[in-house]
């Protein structure tokens, strides 16, 4: 916490104080004078392996996929320009409106469940009490684990009819069997792995909480203010540019959800292309059918998709989100 | 802080207080020992899955196994297609240290130019990290794949790591820079006051003092690399060169048919470093998250 005001402060530091240290440096003798031209080539030289791997990895690649999306690329059997043909055949696709649906859904739900489950938890973990240094560690632990292959194996072992969900939910007359089989809510089982993972945005909402002052609390008790009160009136603002990030990170995460979608409904997405998720189906439309071009076209939508996401989600938070100490007008 | 502010109203009327407050104590620790029953029951129930004959694993809800099957892990040890299963460990533990190498030398040095240097053009680059944090990476996933067929190192582990020892991981180099924003600057200008270039004050300055980033990105590195499945399942295609994730996949399209406490014994061994990590370094990941979280 000591080092947020140096933060804040190192950027004007940086400002007032490279003149004078350039002046001081001129005179320096041993060595030659580190210039601005010094800085710059240090700069640019620290900066080589990031600037070579951008353009050839990251930036390069974009653009090239960008083109291929106006392509009928095919790895064996090439293709060529073919304009917006691409961009038109997917709105015809029943398999794009699928995974817009499943991809959706999956968003809607599993990103306020787990953000719910992770303020709530964060609240109760930033109460000074003992063991809470425990219960931190393993609330936090799940997030390490669930999205890898073998916490997915487990949870079609989870969701398997007969399975303990099953099982457990047919003691209160549940009849659909298990969720890996039942297109209707296999989905479900992805947002309770989501949700599972909840501990990653409650170490960062725990953080936030701590830095809410207390004489904000305790001026709200003095005047009578009950505790839903302040924490509508005082917890929500006062964390808002942290529930702000959190939402806009799982958001951006969950759009691009693959692993264990993959491992529990295949590159069909079963059953009845019920966990079909958008990542999974650019998968199998690039790398099973090789239609790299036509697959292109779907990363890219992919790709507005969010952008347009992130960009509703920055306007919001203009009106939204309070930061305490500036002028939020 | 909250220590401070919150013990401090409650001292006073201490006397009045104990009882209510050790009641509430105890309502606090039940309801989340209770919370934790459930959240840990997965992973508890993992490790008695894999102790317990094929037959009941997936329909005896029973916790403790009626009949303890060590056979599972024997099978499990055997791997795949006559390929032991330390095999499978070693090939994630060669890609995961190789991560780590390349994230902590390719991302301190990006950094300290990012945050701490000032050159035309800056600004615009650390734009394109903050970007490449909220873009789907999926879209450069062909071209990237086309570009690796090309070199002719797909089936090689190049394409998984070649990208960490480049600083093309935003977040990370993110990290590093909030981090190195928070040195103060007097410590550059004594420095080269003192007659040190830039590349001795990264070497002798900034290398120790970035510590905390360098441990807290190379467990998230590690656990991520041992977690990866998408990297190597597009581009390693020989079993004898697969990471547990993609092995864990192969098995359960495969032999899971049959031996399905075998590929549970496994899931559960590959899972074992992860929690192994998180338990001697816990600290560290908690704070690691917490201040890149809030700060940004």
């Amino acid at each position: 916490m000591s080092a947020s005001p140096s933060t804040a402060a190192a950027p004007a530091a940086s400002e007032a104080g490279t003149p004078t240290a350039r002046g001081t440096r001129g005179t320096a003798k041993r060595r030659p004078p580190v210039t601005r031209r010094g800085e710059r080539l240090a700069g640019y030289t620290f900066m080589t392996p990031w600037i070579i791997g951008s353009l050839v990895f990251t930036v390069g690649p974009m653009l090239w996929s960008l083109y291929l999306s106006f392509t009928d690329y095919h790895l064996i059997l090439g293709g060529d320009f073919i304009g917006l043909a691409n961009y038109r055949a997917m709105f015809d696709d029943p398999m794009f409106a699928r995974a817009v649906k499943v991809t959706l859904l999956y968003v809607v739900l599993a990103v306020p469940l787990k953000l719910a489950a992770s303020l709530a938890v964060a609240m109760l973990l930033t109460q000074s009490r003992r063991g809470i240094g425990f219960y931190r560690a393993a609330f936090y632990m799940p997030s390490l684990i669930a999205m890898s292959v073998g916490m997915a194996l487990v949870w079609k072992a989870l969701f398997a009819t007969d399975g303990p969900q099953d099982q457990i939910m047919s003691w209160f007359g549940w009849e659909g069997g298990g969720f890996i089989g039942n297109p209707d809510v296999s989905i479900l089982m992805l947002v309770l792995l989501s949700v599972w993972t909840f501990g990653a945005p409650m170490v960062i909402f725990m953080a936030g909480l701590l830095q809410v002052p207390g004489e904000l609390h305790e001026a709200a008790q003095v005047d009578g203010a009950g505790k839903w009160h302040r924490f509508v009136h005082i917890t929500i603002p006062m964390l808002s540019p942290v529930i702000f990030f959190n939402v806009l990170m799982e958001t951006v995460h969950a759009f691009q959800m693959f692993g264990p979608a993959f491992i529990i409904g295949g590159t069909a997405g079963g059953p009845a292309w019920s966990t079909l998720f958008y990542t999974v189906r650019v998968y199998a439309l690039a790398f099973v059918d090789l239609r790299m071009g036509y697959a292109s076209a779907w990363a890219w939508m992919l790709v507005l998709a969010v952008g347009v996401v992130t960009l509703i989600m920055f306007r919001a938070a203009k009106n939204l989100v309070y930061y305490a100490g500036e002028d939020n007008k | 802080m909250t220590t401070a502010t919150e013990t401090a109203p409650r001292t006073i009327a201490r006397r009045r207080r104990t009882a209510a407050e050790r009641s509430r104590s105890v309502i606090w620790h039940l309801a989340l020992l209770a919370s934790l029953v459930v959240v840990l029951y997965p992973a508890f129930w993992v490790v008695t899955a894999s102790l317990k004959p094929n037959e009941d694993i997936i329909t005896n809800l029973s916790p403790i196994p009626t009949t303890i099957v060590w056979e599972n892990f024997t099978s499990a040890f055997d791997g795949l297609a006559g390929i032991p299963l330390w095999r499978f460990f070693w090939n994630s533990f060669v890609i995961a240290a190789l991560s780590v190498v390349g994230i902590v030398v390719s991302c301190s040095i990006t950094a300290y130019a990012l945050g701490r240097l000032s050159f035309p053009g800056r600004k615009a680059m650390f734009a394109v990290v903050i970007a490449t944090l909220l873009l789907p990476g999926q879209v450069m996933l062909i071209p990237q794949y086309l570009i690796f067929s090309e070199l002719d190192v797909v089936n090689t582990i190049f394409p998984l790591v070649i990208g960490k020892f480049l600083g093309l991981d935003a977040f990370f180099v993110f990290m590093y820079v909030q981090f190195l924003r928070g040195i103060p600057r007097e410590l550059d200008q004594a420095a080269m006051i003192d007659g040190a270039g830039h590349f001795r004050i990264f070497f002798s300055i900034m290398l120790p003092l970035l510590r905390p980033a360098i441990v807290t990105s190379s467990i998230f590195t590690f656990i991520g690399s041992w977690n990866d499945f998408m990297g190597p399942l597009i581009y390693l295609h020989e079993i004898a060169k697969f990471p547990l994730p993609r092995l864990l996949q192969s098995y359960n399209n495969t032999e899971a048919v049959t031996n399905y406490g075998g590929m549970m014994a496994m899931t559960l061994l590959s899972l074992v470093p992860v929690v192994l990590f998180f338990l001697v370094f816990q600290k560290f990941l908690i704070k690691g998250i917490a201040t890149s979280g809030v700060k940004g």
